[in-house]
C-alpha cells in the first residue's frame, strides 16, 4: 500500500496534481474563514459561474481574434479575459450589497444568474468546427490531473497575491468579521477591507475554479472552513484547522481518485465532507460533555 | 491657550433619509465631567454617540473631541455599545475581545503582556473569572463586563456607553457605577452615558442632556431634570419617568 503510494507519486502528473491541490486548499481555507463566518458561503459558487461567463466571453474574443493557442493548457489565454471578468463582478456584488438593502445571497444569486447566462449564450455562440483545445465539461468539473507547469506558476502566483493581501490585514479582517462597527470606531478602513477581500476572493475562485471545476468550487471555501469552526475555539485556531483540512483531504481525495480511478474532483469533496461529519460528531460531544 | 473641551458639538443634523434624527445638536462638555443623555427611544442617543466616534458623519455642523475631528483619535475613547445579538458562531475568548481594545484589530495571539493588563481590566470590572470563557457561553450581563473591560484597558480620556445598564440586574448596575466613578477618580476621564433611568441621571451624573431629535435641555441635573424640561422632551407628563420626578 504505502509502496503503491510512493509509485503514484512518482508520476509527474500527480506531484503536479498534489502541488497544485496542496496549494489551492491553502488559499481557499485562508479565505474560507472570512467567508464562512461572514455568511457568504454562496459567493464561492457565485464567483465561480461568474468564472464560467468569463471562460465563454473570453474563448469567443480569442477566436474571433484567431488568438487562441494551439497548445492544450488547462489556463488557455481565456483565463486573462475571464479574471477581470470575475473581478469586476466581484466588485459588483459588494458595490450593490452596500448601496441597496439587498442581503448578499440576493445580490449573489442575480449575478450568478446572469453570469452563468452569458457563459452559456458565449459557448453557444462558438462554432463548432472551432478549435478550442478544451472541454467545457473540464471546466465545470475540473481537471487537477491535467495541471501543467505554466499553470502551477499561475496557481502560485494567486497563492502568493492571497498570502501578500491576508496575512498583514488578517487582525484587521478578523475584527471587521467580528463587528464591523465596532472595528470602525477603532479606525479600520471596513468598507475598503471588504472590497479588498471580495477582489481577492476573485483572483483566488477565478484561478482556482478552473483547476477544481466551477461546480465544486464552493466546496473548497465553505467545506474545511465549517468544519474548522466546528473544532476551534478562536479565529485563529478556525483558520489554521481550516487550511489543514483542506490541505488533507485534498491529498487523501487525489490518491483515492488515482486508486479508485474515479473522477478526482468528486472524491476530493466527498474527504472533506468525511471530515466535515466527523467534526460535527466530535463538536456534538463537546458540547454534550461540557453540559454534564 | 484654554485647553480644548472633551467633547465639543455644534449645530449638529443628522438626517436619514427624510427624518431628521438629531437637529442643532450644540453642546461642549469640559474634562471629568460625567454625563447622562436621557429621551425617549428613538431620540437619537445613539447616533449622538455614533456622531461622537466619527461612525456617523453630520450634514451640517460637526463633533470634536479634545480639539480634534470625531473619528480621528479611537485611542483616547473607550466605548462600550448597546447591548446587541451579537453572532453567536464567532470563535472567539473574552480575553481576545478585551486584547482588541488594546490591539484595535483582532489577536491571532495574545502575548504575555497584553494578557496582563487584559486580565487587570477584567478584574476591574469584576469579571477576571470569564477571561478564558467563550463569548458564545456569557450572559448578557457577562457580556456586558466583557466589553466594559475592553473599552476600559486601553485607559480611554473618554468613556462612551450606550444604555449600558439595559438588561443588567439591580445589583450589577450599582457596581458599574461605582466602578465608573473610582475609574474617573484614577484617571479624571470624561463618562457620556445614555440611560433611561433618570434616577442614574440625577444621582450619578453632574451633567444632563435632554434629547429628542433636538437638546432639550443641558447643564446641571438638578436643573435639567425639571418637570417642564422632560414634559417637553417625552411629549406627555403621564410618562412613567417623569412621575417620579415632577
Ligand atoms: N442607520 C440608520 N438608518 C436609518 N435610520 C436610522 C439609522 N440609525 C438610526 N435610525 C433611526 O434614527 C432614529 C434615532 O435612532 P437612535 O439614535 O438609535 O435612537 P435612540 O438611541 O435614542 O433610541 C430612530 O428612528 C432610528 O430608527
Ligand atoms: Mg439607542
Amino acid at each position: 500500500m504505502i509502496l503503491e503510494l510512493l509509485d503514484i507519486v512518482q508520476y509527474p502528473f500527480m506531484r503536479r496534481a498534489l502541488l497544485a491541490g496542496i496549494l489551492i486548499a491553502v488559499m481557499c481555507g485562508l479565505l474560507g474563514v472570512f467567508v464562512v463566518q461572514r455568511r457568504l458561503s454562496f459567493l464561492g459558487d457565485g464567483l465561480a459561474h461568474a468564472a464560467f461567463g468569463g471562460m465563454g466571453l473570453g474563448t469567443l474574443l480569442l477566436l474571433s481574434g484567431g488568438w487562441l493557442g494551439a497548445e492544450a493548457a488547462l489556463f488557455r489565454q481565456p483565463l486573462f479575459v475571464a479574471l477581470p471578468f470575475v473581478f469586476i463582478t466581484a466588485l459588483s456584488i459588494a458595490w450593490v450589497r452596500d448601496n441597496t438593502n439587498l442581503s448578499s445571497d440576493t445580490t449573489i444569486g442575480v449575478f450568478f444568474a446572469v453570469a452563468v447566462a452569458l457563459g452559456v449564450m458565449f459557448f453557444s455562440l462558438i462554432p463548432p468546427d472551432a478549435s478550442v483545445n478544451f472541454d467545457v465539461m473540464d471546466l465545470l468539473f475540473g481537471s487537477i490531473l491535467g495541471v501543467r507547469q505554466s499553470d502551477l506558476v499561475i496557481i502560485s502566483a494567486t497563492l502568493m497575491l492571497c498570502l501578500i493581501v491576508i496575512i498583514p490585514l488578517w487582525g484587521r479582517l478578523g475584527y471587521a468579521t467580528f463587528d464591523e462597527e465596532l472595528a470602525r470606531t477603532d479606525g479600520v478602513a471596513t468598507r475598503r477591507l471588504e472590497y479588498l477581500l471580495f477582489g481577492t476572493a476573485a483572483v483566488v475562485i477565478a484561478v482556482s475554479s478552473l483547476v477544481v471545476g466551477i461546480i465544486l468550487m464552493a466546496a473548497y471555501l465553505v467545506i474545511p472552513a465549517a468544519s474548522a469552526r466546528l473544532l476551534a475555539k478562536s479565529l485563529f485556531q478556525m483558520t489554521a484547522f481550516s487550511v489543514m483540512i483542506g490541505v488533507s483531504s485534498t491529498v487523501v481525495g487525489l490518491l483515492a481518485a488515482v486508486f479508485l480511478d474515479v473522477p478526482s474532483g468528486s472524491t476530493i469533496v466527498l474527504s472533506q465532507a468525511v471530515l466535515f461529519a466527523c467534526t460535527t460528531l466530535l463538536a456534538r460531544r463537546r458540547i454534550f460533555g461540557s453540559r454534564s | 491657550m484654554k485647553t480644548p473641551p472633551a467633547l465639543h458639538v455644534h449645530q449638529a443634523t443628522v438626517r436619514f433619509g427624510e427624518v431628521e434624527v438629531l437637529s442643532e445638536i450644540t453642546f461642549n462638555l469640559e474634562q471629568g465631567q460625567f454625563l447622562a443623555v436621557v429621551g425617549p427611544n428613538g431620540a437619537g442617543k445613539s447616533t449622538l454617540i455614533k456622531v461622537a466616534l466619527g461612525l456617523v458623519k453630520p450634514m451640517r455642523g460637526h463633533a470634536a473631541l479634545y480639539g480634534k475631528d470625531a473619528g480621528s483619535m479611537p485611542e483616547r475613547i473607550g466605548y462600550v455599545p448597546q447591548l446587541k445579538t451579537f453572532d453567536r458562531s464567532f470563535p472567539a475568548s473574552a480575553l481576545e475581545l478585551v486584547v482588541t481594545g488594546l490591539r484595535r484589530s483582532w489577536p491571532a495571539r495574545v502575548r504575555a503582556p497584553e494578557r496582563e493588563r487584559a486580565a487587570a481590566a477584567l478584574e476591574q470590572v469584576g469579571a477576571v473569572g470569564l477571561i478564558a470563557r467563550q463569548l458564545s457561553s456569557l450572559s448578557g450581563g457577562e457580556l456586558q463586563r466583557v466589553y466594559l473591560a475592553r473599552a476600559l484597558v486601553r485607559r480611554p480620556d473618554i468613556v462612551l456607553l450606550d444604555e449600558p445598564a439595559t438588561g443588567v440586574d439591580f445589583l450589577a448596575e450599582h457596581d458599574l457605577y461605582a466602578l465608573l466613578e473610582r475609574y474617573q477618580l484614577e484617571t479624571s476621564a470624561t463618562i457620556v452615558m445614555i440611560t433611561h433611568d433618570l434616577a442614574v441621571a440625577r444621582y450619578h451624573a453632574s451633567r444632563v442632556l435632554v434629547l429628542n431629535r433636538r437638546v432639550h435641555g443641558y447643564g446641571l441635573p438638578a436643573d435639567v431634570l425639571s418637570e417642564q424640561c422632560l414634559q417637553e422632551a417625552y411629549g406627555h407628563i403621564g410618562h412613567a419617568h417623569a412621575l417620579s420626578f415632577g
